[in-house]
């Protein structure tokens, strides 16, 4: 079954076309980004996702070498609702052009199986960390459509502290890649950071985002590439002692890395020497949003005999569940 | 308004979100670090809402209904352009009987109505000065209720 996956829930406009565990196409349209106030703006993102929604789908098609998918899925939420709502509109509507089964697929749930795109692929049950910009979550995915949330962040992301800690060190956007970068040439001991915890297995990156501010205002030069170094190591520490403990509760040893910190050189090479655990580390061109993993998600459940009618609706703050 | 720890900045936002009547819209400035996803979290805890309250800096808009009245969480940082906000729903929003909590507002300032509440922090070392006041009558009335 050759499935056509749509995503337009946040910046990216991105389609792909699966067939199996095989991607034929995954084409990506970032939006224009302005390094502006050091973050990404996207410009009419919603907008924008209308006038280049048409021929990024048409690209993927064309470079799967195919005129019609066997069905098509689309992200029907989380995310913005206007955003949402181009690609999803758009999916059914192809859908129904050309008769085929159509489903809305959880971006989260996109992100979150984005492992079984890889060889070798994850078996269930397995710990998927979806860690990004946006979000910060460790989930216990049993089965297809069974999942638990372990330990979410309470405050920014790990990828949003990347970005503001970047924007402190007037290293411009995106955050994540420059620090990562400057990193390997620092001492990630050379600056004390805090390794904040919350609630249970929950994450809080907002205290050391500050505590990188107060070493920042304290230090007269500081050395950029030890505060990166030093910031990484602690980003790391967290994000991986709560899987380690979650391994540990839960008895599950296997990871699948997701989302676009999982790009991260050091979370990669320190998560696949974590003892004793299998971690599935995604190509680096699927950790940022794609269409994918829209695809690949879409093409399971369809496959598991699910199909949405064509009045399914956007769902703004939709779990994966 | 002299705040000394995270716990009395939650607390002030608790107090907000226990005050707060249908309609209100806050605008939060601060620089980074200085507090405002604590005192986000308070007001959530005041209108009754548990649970995790992430930063929407990414995402843009996070939506609460389990609480006293929803909250609309926002954050207009990564925002270039007003038409953007129609399609975050801001412009629903903002003229509905919920509560709208706004971080970096100043960006657009144009989208708040007449009559909210203006929550300023300064960092000072480890405390934060903070400074509220109301645009209009509700506001004020919410404003001194806390202050």
């Amino acid at each position: 079954m050759r499935v056509l996956g749509i995503e337009t829930s946040c910046d990216e406009t991105a389609a792909s076309v699966v067939e199996g565990r095989a991607i034929l196409a995954d084409v990506v349209h970032t939006q224009q980004i302005h390094v502006q106030f050091g973050g990404v703006v996207p410009e009419h993102a919603a907008r924008a996702h209308t006038e280049k929604l048409v021929a990024v789908v048409r690209a993927a098609l064309s470079e799967a070498g195919i005129e019609r998918p066997d069905a098509v899925a689309a992200t029907a939420g989380p995310g913005l609702i206007g955003a949402v709502l181009v690609g999803l509109c758009y999916g059914k509507a192809l859908a129904a052009g050309w008769g085929v089964p159509f489903i809305g697929v959880n971006h989260l749930e996109g992100h979150l199986l984005s492992g079984l795109l890889e060889d070798p692929a994850p078996e269930f049950p397995f710990l998927a960390l979806v860690v990004s910009g946006g979000h910060t979550t460790l989930y216990l995915a049993r089965a297809l459509g069974d999942y638990a949330v372990l330990a979410a962040t309470v405050d920014d992301a790990a990828g949003e502290a990347y970005d503001k800690v970047a924007r402190m060190l007037d290293l411009g956007y995106p955050g994540g890649p420059v620090v990562d970068r400057l990193a390997q040439g620092g001492d990630p001991t050379a600056v004390e950071l805090p390794r904040p915890r919350a609630t249970g297995l929950d994450w809080s990156f907002s205290g050391l985002k500050t505590a990188v501010r107060q070493v920042l205002q304290k230090t007269e030069r500081p050395v950029v590439a030890d505060v990166c170094a030093s910031f990484q190591a602690a980003v790391v520490d967290v994000l991986l002692d709560r899987v380690v403990r979650a391994a540990d509760e839960t008895g599950v040893r296997t990871l699948a890395l997701a989302g676009g910190v999982a790009a991260n050189s050091e979370l990669r090479r320190r998560a696949v020497a974590l003892p004793g655990m299998t971690v599935v580390l995604p190509d680096r061109k699927r950790c940022t949003d794609n269409g994918a993993m829209i695809a690949n998600a879409g093409r399971l459940h369809l496959e598991a005999g699910a199909r949405d009618g064509l009045d399914l609706g956007a769902r703004a703050g939709w779990q994966p569940a | 308004m002299r705040i000394e720890t995270p716990e009395a900045m939650e607390a002030l936002g608790r107090a907000l979100g226990e005050a707060a009547p249908a309609g209100t819209v806050i605008a939060l400035h601060g620089d980074l670090g200085a507090g405002k996803s604590v005192l986000a979290r308070g007001i959530a805890r005041g209108l009754g809402i548990g649970g995790r309250i992430p930063s929407p800096t990414f995402i843009l808009v996070a939506e609460y209904t389990e609480g006293r009245l929803p909250l609309h969480h926002c954050d207009l940082y990564r925002l270039s352009d007003p038409d953007e906000l129609v399609n975050l729903g801001l412009d629903e929003v903002l003229g509905g009987d919920g509560v709208v909590v706004v971080e970096w507002a100043e960006r657009f300032p144009e989208i708040l109505p007449a009559d909210h509440l203006e929550v300023r922090i300064a960092i000072d070392g480890e405390a934060r000065d903070v400074a509220i006041a109301g645009t209009g009558p509700v506001s004020q009335r919410l404003g001194s209720a806390v202050g």
